[in-house]
C-alpha cells in the first residue's frame, strides 16, 4: 500500500531538464508542457535513447495531426511517460505528405504496434519495419484514411442527406 | 464491394488459417476458434481469433473496430462546447471521467481557473462514477465466471448511483455534467442528503460482496493464479489502471499528477503483488472503499461559492440573467451560434479513469472548433496486452483473464 504523500506538485508533472541528442532539432515549452521537435529520419534512435538513458519507460500514446494543405503535411506525435520520477514529454516529427513514411518504434515500446496501426489506418502514414501494418479500426477493405483533413466527415461511400427519388 | 483487388487483401490473413500439420500421431493439431464479436463474455463487440493446441491458447489475435464511430473525426466538425456530448459516448460506463478529462484539456488551453466548489464537485462525481464502473465490472465479471447472484447485488447499488446522476444532471448515463468552465447546472437541492445516505451505507455493501465471493471456493479456484503477465511486459505494452496496480506498481494519475484538487484528499492507492485475476479483483474492491472515502470527504468539506469560472465568453449564462441583462443575452447568442474560440496551441491531459490512464490531446488553431482531438483511451491501451495475457493459458481461463482487464469496447474503438 502506498501512503498519502504530501507535498506532491499539483497538475501534470512535466520534465524540466534539457535533453541532448543529435536527433533533437528544437525544444519548445508551452502551457507547462515540453515538446521536442525531432528529425524523422532518426526517430527510432531518439526514442531508444529516451527510453534507455532518460527513463521514459512508457509510451502513453502515439498519434498524428494533419496540417493539410501545409507542407510537411503530417506531424507524428509521441507522448512519453516516465514512471520514476514521474514526468511527461512530447516528441513531434514532421512527415511530408507525398508518400508519408516514418520509422516504426515497435522495437522500443511494443505497445506502439497498435498505435502505429491506428495512425496508418486513419492517416495513411506508413511505418517502416512495422511487423503487421494493417488497418485496425476501419474495415480491412476500406478506401481512404478518415482522419485526413481532405476526407469528408460523411465519407465518400454513402450520400448522406441527398434524396435519391 | 468492388471487384478491384485491394492492396490489403493479402493481409486479410492477419488471422491465418489453421496450419497444415503433417499427418502423424505426434504432430499437434491446431484449431482456430473464433470468439466473438457476439460472445457475451467479451463485454461488447470484441472478436478474438484464438489458435488452440488442445486446450492451450498458442495465439490470440484481437480484432477490434466493430464499434468505431469516428468520434475523433466528428469532433473536428463541431465546436468546442458541443464536443462534451461526444465524450460521454466514448466510455459509456464512466462518462464523467471523460467529461472531466475533456474539460481539463480545454481549460488548460484556455488557461482558466476553476472555482473550488466546482473542483470538489467534480472529484465527488468522478468517484461516484468510479463506483458505478467498478460495480458493473464486478457484476459482469462474476457473472462470466459463474457467480450469478453478484450481478443483482451490484446492479442494485449501481441503480442508486444512476439515480444520483439523474438527480444532478437530468440524465442517467450521458450526463455531460462536467463542462469546460465548470459544471453544467447548480447541484440540486438536497443532494447532500441523497449522496450521504448512499455513501454511508456503501462500505458495508462492499463487505457484502466480499463475503459472497471470498467464501466461494469456485471463485477462488477460477481466479487465483490465473491471468499472469509480467511487470516488464505491462510497462512495455502500456498497461495502466488496476491491472498494473495489481502487479505492485502504484501508478495512479490521481496521486502521481494530481488534478482537480485531488492532492487535498486523503486516500491510498491500493496495490497487490500477486498479479493475477484475483488480485485485480482485490485492488478494485479496495478502490471502491477508497472512492467512498473520497466522496465522504468531498461532501463534508464542500466549499461554498460558484460552480463555474468567471468567464462569460465560455460558460453559458444563467437563464435568469439572460432575461434581464443584455450582455448575458449576447454571450449566450455567441456561444450557442458560433461557439467560443480557444487560443492556438496544444495540450495533453491525463486523468485516472476506472480503467486506467485516459488522456486527451487537443490541438487548436485558434478557431471555435477543435483542429484535432485525440483520445488516448485506457481500454485500447490495455487491450494491446491481450495476446500476451492469453497466450500459453488454458482456453477455460480466458474468460476470467478477459474480464479482469475491464475494457469497454466503445472506449476501445471510439
Amino acid at each position: 500500500m502506498v501512503g498519502n504523500e504530501p507535498g506532491r506538485p499539483e497538475g501534470q508533472v512535466q520534465v524540466n531538464r534539457a535533453f541532448h541528442h543529435p536527433a533533437i532539432l528544437e525544444t519548445r515549452q508551452a502551457l507547462g508542457e515540453m515538446t521536442l521537435i525531432a528529425d524523422p529520419a532518426r526517430i527510432a534512435d531518439l526514442c531508444r535513447h529516451l527510453k534507455d538513458s532518460e527513463n521514459f519507460v512508457r509510451l502513453s500514446s502515439l498519434t498524428a495531426v494533419d496540417w493539410h494543405p501545409a507542407e510537411p503535411r503530417f506531424e507524428v506525435v509521441y507522448h512519453l511517460h516516465s514512471v520514476d520520477p514521474i514526468g511527461r514529454l512530447r516528441v513531434k516529427c514532421a512527415v511530408g505528405g507525398g508518400s508519408p513514411e516514418i520509422d516504426s518504434v515497435t522495437g522500443v515500446w511494443r505497445c506502439s504496434n497498435w498505435y502505429e496501426r491506428e495512425v496508418f489506418d486513419l492517416f495513411g502514414i506508413r511505418f517502416r519495419n512495422h511487423p503487421n501494418l494493417v488497418r485496425i479500426l476501419m474495415p480491412i477493405d476500406w478506401e481512404g484514411h478518415p482522419l485526413r483533413k481532405d476526407y469528408p466527415v460523411h465519407g465518400y461511400k454513402y450520400d448522406y442527406g441527398q434524396r435519391k427519388d | 464491394m468492388s471487384d478491384v483487388k485491394h492492396p490489403f487483401d493479402d493481409h486479410v490473413a492477419t488471422i491465418p488459417a489453421a496450419q497444415e500439420t503433417p499427418a502423424g500421431p505426434a504432430a499437434p493439431r491446431r484449431m482456430t476458434l473464433n470468439m466473438g464479436p457476439q460472445h457475451p463474455s467479451t463485454h461488447g463487440v470484441l472478436r478474438i481469433v484464438i489458435e488452440l493446441e488442445g486446450e492451450i491458447i498458442v495465439k490470440a489475435e484481437p480484432d477490434i473496430g466493430f464499434l468505431h464511430t469516428g468520434i475523433e473525426k466528428q469532433c473536428e466538425a463541431i465546436n468546442w462546447a458541443q464536443v462534451v456530448t461526444l465524450t460521454d459516448r466514448v466510455d459509456y460506463l464512466s462518462n464523467l471521467a471523460n467529461n472531466l478529462v475533456y474539460a481539463l484539456t480545454v481549460e488548460k488551453l484556455l488557461q482558466m481557473e476553476i472555482p473550488p466548489k466546482a473542483q470538489w464537485m467534480r472529484v465527488m462525481l468522478a468517484e461516484l462514477d468510479r463506483l458505478n464502473s467498478h460495480l458493473v465490472w464486478l457484476g459482469t465479471h462474476a457473472l462470466d465466471i459463474g457467480a450469478m447472484s453478484m450481478f443483482f447485488y451490484c446492479f442494485r447499488e449501481r441503480e442508486d448511483i444512476l439515480r444520483l446522476k439523474e438527480m444532478f444532471s437530468g440524465q442517467r448515463m450521458m450526463t455531460s455534467y462536467i463542462r469546460p468552465g465548470g459544471l453544467a447546472l447548480e447541484p440540486p437541492r438536497g443532494w447532500e442528503k441523497a449522496v450521504g445516505k448512499f455513501i454511508r451505507a456503501f462500505p458495508s455493501k462492499v463487505d457484502e460482496y466480499e463475503s459472497l465471493l471470498d467464501s466461494n471456493p469456485i471463485w477462488k479456484i477460477r481466479t487465483q493464479g490465473v491471468g499472469f503477465i509480467s511487470i516488464e511486459d505491462m510497462l512495455d505494452l502500456g498497461v495502466t489502471g488496476p491491472m498494473i496496480r495489481a502487479a505492485g506498481i502504484p501508478l495512479d494519475v490521481r496521486k502521481t499528477e494530481p488534478y482537480s484538487s485531488y492532492e487535498k484528499f486523503d486516500f491510498i492507492v491500493p496495490t497487490r503483488t500477486e498479479n493475477d485475476v484475483y488480485s485485480r479483483y482485490r485492488v478494485r474492491m479496495e478502490e471502491m472503499r477508497q472512492s467512498a472515502r473520497i466522496v465522504v470527504q468531498a461532501m463534508e468539506g464542500m466549499p461554498e461559492g460558484a460552480i463555474t469560472a468567471d468567464a462569460p465568453h465560455v460558460v453559458l449564462p444563467d437563464r435568469e440573467k439572460m432575461k434581464t441583462q443584455m450582455e448575458s443575452l449576447i454571450y449566450h447568442f455567441k456561444i450557442v451560434t458560433e461557439g467560443y474560440r480557444v487560443p492556438a496551441g496544444e495540450a495533453y491531459q491525463a486523468v485516472e479513469s476506472p480503467r486506467g490512464e485516459i488522456a486527451y490531446y487537443a490541438v487548436s488553431n485558434g478557431t471555435s472548433k477543435p483542429y484535432r482531438l485525440y483520445m488516448r483511451t485506457p481500454s485500447f491501451g490495455n487491450l494491446i496486452a491481450l495476446p500476451t495475457l492469453l497466450e500459453g493459458t488454458l482456453i477455460a481461463d480466458s474468460i476470467a483473464s478477459l474480464g479482469s482487464m475491464d475494457f469497454v469496447l466503445g472506449d476501445t474503438d471510439r
